[in-house]
Order: C-alpha cells, then sequence, then structure tokens
C-alpha cells in the first residue's frame, strides 16, 4: 500500500525542446545543503531526548549534578536496569508483561473486528450502511475520555478495577480502524471473487476468512502495529483504573518517576529507556510501514 | 433458505460487535456523565438524590474552574499553533528529492512512539529547576535560570516543548501526504512565471492541503483539550499543576474533582461542559479555518 504513495520519478523523457522547462522542475526539487541541515536539526532534537535518557540509564546518580551535564555512556548500565527490575514498587517486569498482554489483546480485537466491519461496509449491500458509517465516523471524534467517570463506575460494579479487563474491554474496538479497514477494502477485494466464491457456495464468514482477511493483510498489518503503539503508551484510563498491584509498563514508570524523583534519578531514566525499547524494537523493523500507514490513512481521511 | 439468511444477517451481525461495544463502553458513558452532573454521586456508583444545576451554577461561579478552562485554552494555542507551522516547514523540506528518504522520515516521526509518560518524565528533567538541561543551556549563553514550574509562561512553555515534540513529526508526515498529491506542474508552471519559493508555498500548497489542514486542527483540538499526563508527570503526579493552579489542565482538574477530592457531581458537570466547548471550539476553528484559507486562495 506504500507503494501508491512513492513519488513518480520527476525527471521524465522530455523532448530537446522542453529542456528548459526540465532543468527548471529539476532545480525545483532540488535539496538544498540548507533543507538537509534543517531536516538534520529536526532528526537531532527528535532522537536527543530519547538517546539522553539512554545515556543517563549508564551513569550513577552523581551524573545528575554534573555541569556541564554528561553526553557519553557510563559503565552502570547492569546495575541500573537490576536496581530497576527488583524495585518491589514499580513491579517493573510485571508492568511488562501486562502491557504485552494487553497491548496484544488489545490489537487481535481490533483487527479482526475492524477488518469484519469494514468489510461489511464496503462489499455488502445492506439497509442502513451510509447511516451507520456515518455513525462510526463521528465515534472517531467523540473524546470518550470524557466518559470515564461512569466508565469507572461500570468497572466498580463489575468488580474490574486494578485487573487487566478494566484496561482492554473497553477498547476492543475502535472507529478509526473500521474506517480504515473500509476505505482500504473498497479498492482491494474485487467483487468478482466475492461472487464468484458465492456461486461455489461459500458463506459471507468464509468468504471473509479466505478470500477477504488475506487481501486487506497489509493495511491490516498497519492497523496492529498503530493500535499495539497506542495502546502500550496509554496512560490516563489505566492511571485512574489500576494501582501498583496490576501496573501496565506506564503505571510502573509513574510509579518509579514520582516516587524516585527526588532520590535516585538514574533509576527513572532506567525505566523510561527499559520502556521505550519494546517499541523502539517495532518501530525499527517496521518504521516504513508504519510511515506509509500513517500517511495513506490521512490521505483517505 | 439457510445462504438467504446467510446474505441477510451477515452484514448486520459483522458490524454489531463495534455499535454494541462502542455503545457500552463509548457512549453510554458520556450520556451517564450528563447524568451524573445533575446528581450527587459516589464514586462506587450510588446516586445520592439530585442536586439539579447546581454542580454547573457551582462551577462558573468558581475561579479555579476558569483559571482551568484558561490554561486549558491558552496551553492549547501555545502548543498547536507553532507545532503546525514547524510541522509544515519540515513537510515542505520532506516533500523535495531526498537520499536516505526512509531513514529520515522515521527520525522525523520516532518521537511519536514514546509514550507521554514518558515524555512528562524525560522533560520534567530536562526542565529541572536545578541541574535540568534548559536551564543549564539558558545559563551557559548567559541567561538567568528560570523555575520552571513557578510561573504560567514557563510552565506552559515547557509543556508546550513536551507536547510539539511528540507530535511535530507526526503531523509533518500527514501535511507530506498531502503535498505529494499536488501536480507537480503547478509549481514548474509557477516557477517559470517567476513565482518564490515562499509565494509558492503560500499560493499553491498552503490552499491545496487546506482539507489536511483542516484535518491536523480537528484532531489537535480534540487532543489539546484532554491534555492531561505531560502536566501531571511534569509537576511529579500531582494534579493541582502548580501551587496556584497555573498548568493545571481540564482534565487534570475534573481527575482532581472526582478521584482525589471525590465530589463525582462536580467532576462530572466539568466533564460536560469540557465535552461542549470542544465540539463548539472544533466547529469555530473549522469554520474560521476554512474562511481564512479561502481568503488566501482568492
Amino acid at each position: 500500500m506504500t507503494a501508491t504513495l512513492e513519488r513518480r520519478p520527476v525527471a521524465r523523457k522530455v523532448e530537446p525542446k522542453h529542456r528548459k522547462l526540465r532543468s527548471a522542475s529539476a532545480t525545483l526539487w532540488q535539496a538544498s545543503p540548507l533543507t538537509y541541515l534543517g531536516l538534520i536539526i529536526a532528526i537531532v532534537l527528535s532522537i536527543f531526548p530519547i538517546l539522553w535518557s539512554f545515556i543517563m540509564a549508564t551513569r550513577d546518580n552523581s551524573s545528575v549534578y554534573q555541569i556541564p551535564p554528561p553526553f557519553t555512556p557510563g559503565t552502570h548500565l547492569g546495575t541500573n536496569v537490576s536496581r530497576v527490575l527488583n524495585n518491589t514498587d514499580a513491579s517493573f517486569l510485571y508492568g511488562l508483561a501486562n502491557s504485552a498482554v494487553v497491548a496484544s489483546v488489545v490489537t487481535l480485537s481490533v483487527v479482526f473486528f475492524s477488518t469484519l466491519a469494514g468489510f461489511a461496509f464496503a462489499k455488502l449491500k445492506f439497509k442502513g450502511r451510509n447511516a451507520l458509517l456515518l455513525i462510526i465516523i463521528l465515534t472517531m471524534m467523540v473524546p470518550t475520555q470524557l466518559g470515564i467517570i461512569p466508565l469507572y463506575m461500570i468497572m466498580v460494579k463489575l468488580g474490574w478495577t486494578d485487573t487487566l479487563q478494566a484496561v482492554i474491554v473497553p477498547f476492543l474496538v475502535k472507529g478509526f480502524g473500521v474506517f480504515m479497514m473500509r476505505q482500504y477494502a473498497a479498492s482491494a477485494v474485487s467483487d468478482e471473487l466475492i461472487e464468484a466464491a458465492r456461486v461455489d457456495g461459500c458463506s459471507t464468514f468464509r468468504i471473509y476468512w479466505s478470500i477477504v482477511l488475506p487481501a486487506l493483510r497489509p493495511a491490516a498489518a498497519v492497523l496492529g502495529l498503530l493500535t499495539f503503539m497506542e495502546t502500550w503508551n496509554d496512560f490516563l484510563w489505566p492511571y485512574v483504573v489500576l494501582t501498583g498491584d496490576t501496573p501496565t509498563v506506564q503505571i510502573s514508570l509513574q510509579i518509579l518517576a514520582t516516587a524516585y524523583y527526588k532520590t535516585d534519578y538514574v533509576q527513572v531514566f532506567t525505566g523510561t529507556a527499559l520502556a521505550i525499547v519494546p517499541l523502539l524494537v517495532v518501530f525499527i523493523a517496521f518504521g516504513r510501514q508504519i510511515i506509509g500507514g500513517i500517511m495513506e490513512g490521512s490521505v483517505k481521511a | 433458505m439457510r445462504s438467504r439468511l446467510d446474505l441477510k444477517l451477515s452484514p448486520y451481525v459483522f458490524v454489531a460487535p463495534f455499535f454494541l461495544l462502542f455503545a457500552v463502553f463509548g457512549a453510554f458513558p458520556l450520556i451517564w456523565t450528563g447524568y451524573i452532573s445533575l446528581h450527587k454521586y459516589n464514586l462506587s456508583g450510588t446516586d445520592l438524590g439530585s442536586v439539579g444545576l447546581n454542580n454547573y451554577r457551582r462551577l462558573l461561579g468558581d475561579e479555579h474552574f476558569w483559571i482551568v478552562i484558561g490554561n486549558t485554552f491558552g496551553l492549547f494555542f501555545v502548543a498547536t499553533v507553532p507545532q503546525l507551522l514547524l510541522a509544515l516547514m519540515i513537510a515542505s523540506w520532506l516533500n523535495k528529492r531526498l537520499r536516505f528518504r526512509t531513514s529520515l522520515r522515521m527520525g522525523i516521526l520516532v518521537p511519536n512512539i514514546t509514550s507521554v509518560a514518558t515524555v512528562g518524565i524525560v522533560f520534567g528533567f530536562i526542565f529541572a529547576d536545578r541541574y535540568g538541561l534548559a536551564n543549564w543551556l539558558l545559563h551557559s549563553i548567559g541567561f538567568d535560570v528560570v523555575n520552571w514550574r513557578d510561573h504560567r509562561w514557563s510552565s506552559w512553555t515547557a509543556i508546550a516543548f513536551m507536547v510539539d515534540w511528540r507530535w511535530t513529526g507526526y503531523n509533518a508526515l500527514i501535511y507530506l501526504a498531502a503535498m505529494q498529491a499536488i501536480p507537480r506542474d503547478l509549481y514548474e508552471s509557477a516557477a517559470i512565471d517567476g513565482a518564490s519559493a515562499v509565494r509558492r508555498f503560500w499560493k499553491i500548497t498552503v490552499p491545496l492541503i487546506q482539507p489536511t489542514i483542516l484535518f491536523t486542527v480537528i484532531i489537535s483540538t480534540i487532543g489539546g483539550m484532554q491534555l492531561f499526563t505531560e502536566p501531571l508527570l511534569f509537576n511529579y503526579g500531582r494534579s493541582q499543576g502548580g501551587s496556584l493552579n497555573e498548568f493545571q489542565t481540564a482534565a487534570m482538574f475534573i481527575y482532581e474533582q472526582t478521584f482525589v477530592n471525590f465530589d463525582v457531581g462536580r467532576g462530572a458537570a466539568t466533564s460536560w461542559l469540557l465535552f461542549l466547548l470542544i465540539i463548539v471550539f472544533a466547529l469555530i476553528n473549522f469554520a474560521l479555518l476554512r474562511r481564512s484559507l479561502r481568503g488566501n486562495t482568492s
């Protein structure tokens, strides 16, 4: 899906009389050294805070008071990491495991329900289709965070406070996902194939499973990546409904940061660095797809 | 017979999970918030009787509430305006012919994958009063050090940095996608007619990506009005946002009223007012921006 976004080569085969035009267009899109400089500054500023927390994670607490501040790695990474992992207030490893479970379950569910509903909206005819799709688009605009008080009461009634269900179940579907899959399915799934399968006696679910789902795979992967990262990074709701007994990694971080800010800086930095690592790995492995997804999504929206 | 039923029912069965779950965990809580705001409630969900519009009356007469609303809108402006302008600039750079295109885009996007909690914590250190990087930088170029959490302007600056650091690259990629859809001939003929790069940017690029700019403004509005985590962790996890609430946002106020002071009805009333404000504000933004961009093209 990213391929459609790649720019067509600017320099086309041109007739000699158009040579002037061609050179004008070539210089127009030439990146000047200043462009590169600007971009490099932007990227250095983007990477620096992350890099800095990794550097601080390798030093001891005296570095915090150093002037000028240290910008090179030290030798304390091992002891810092073991201090974080053995911190019983933050239960960091437990938080990491919980986040992995929550983000995986939410991702699988969002991808499943989004592809299913997206397929229905794109390829099946039914009464009320357009009205229902409009409602889905509207739900994307609703700040559901503002319903947090009753949501908390629901969790109390269900006995779910401080459990992982509380941060999983409310997020099993996502309007954005349905819309994204609907847009993709409209062009990626061929009507003829669906008709042929119907003639062969396939049920609608069977068509979804063996024709639609494979065709949607690239877009579904991007939706999955975006959902995973969003869930992994979520803060407000876990902060309200969970405690240090069942933390997600963000809550472990918050506990670490608020309890040790004054006394043990490097432990806090080590925690933030550790919490970024999984996402950094995902990002380095799938960066191209994630970028494609963000750009593609915005064009279609 | 079975296949007719399958044809008729399947679409509804396929879309039903979304609507059911959204109704229970999205729409219903939002509506119930309105109900709670007219009642006295406790946090476990027991209704202690109606209080009419008292919660709203109390809020609208409370200076604290207005400070918080002012902070929310003020922070939104100081964070969003530079962010979107910067994103436009970066996008126009990325739209040139570049080597290492994917790496450059990834570098720009990497802040967006860090969690808001991480941003709040790391920038909390950068903007620490003593031994913070920002103060070290200010001091070494000859300025006075700043106690970032003690003033409105300084805390807003720090928080705007956090928000912009995380979101500028994301918006730049969205603008880039829109810019790539503009036919290149437009620029080429404008250049032949002698239009400068700056002029081409304001007269061709900006008007043609107007729908995308509207989209990012709406998204930023919805996000900005709910700002919570960065200012919370900037203040070491305390929800009052500075000793005089200099940087307490509406979302922090709702949290404080509900989960710290247990004044649940008041928290709910604030939620509803904020909800209405977001809708009104998003619509105003939409209308204003549309008009000004229209004016730009003619």
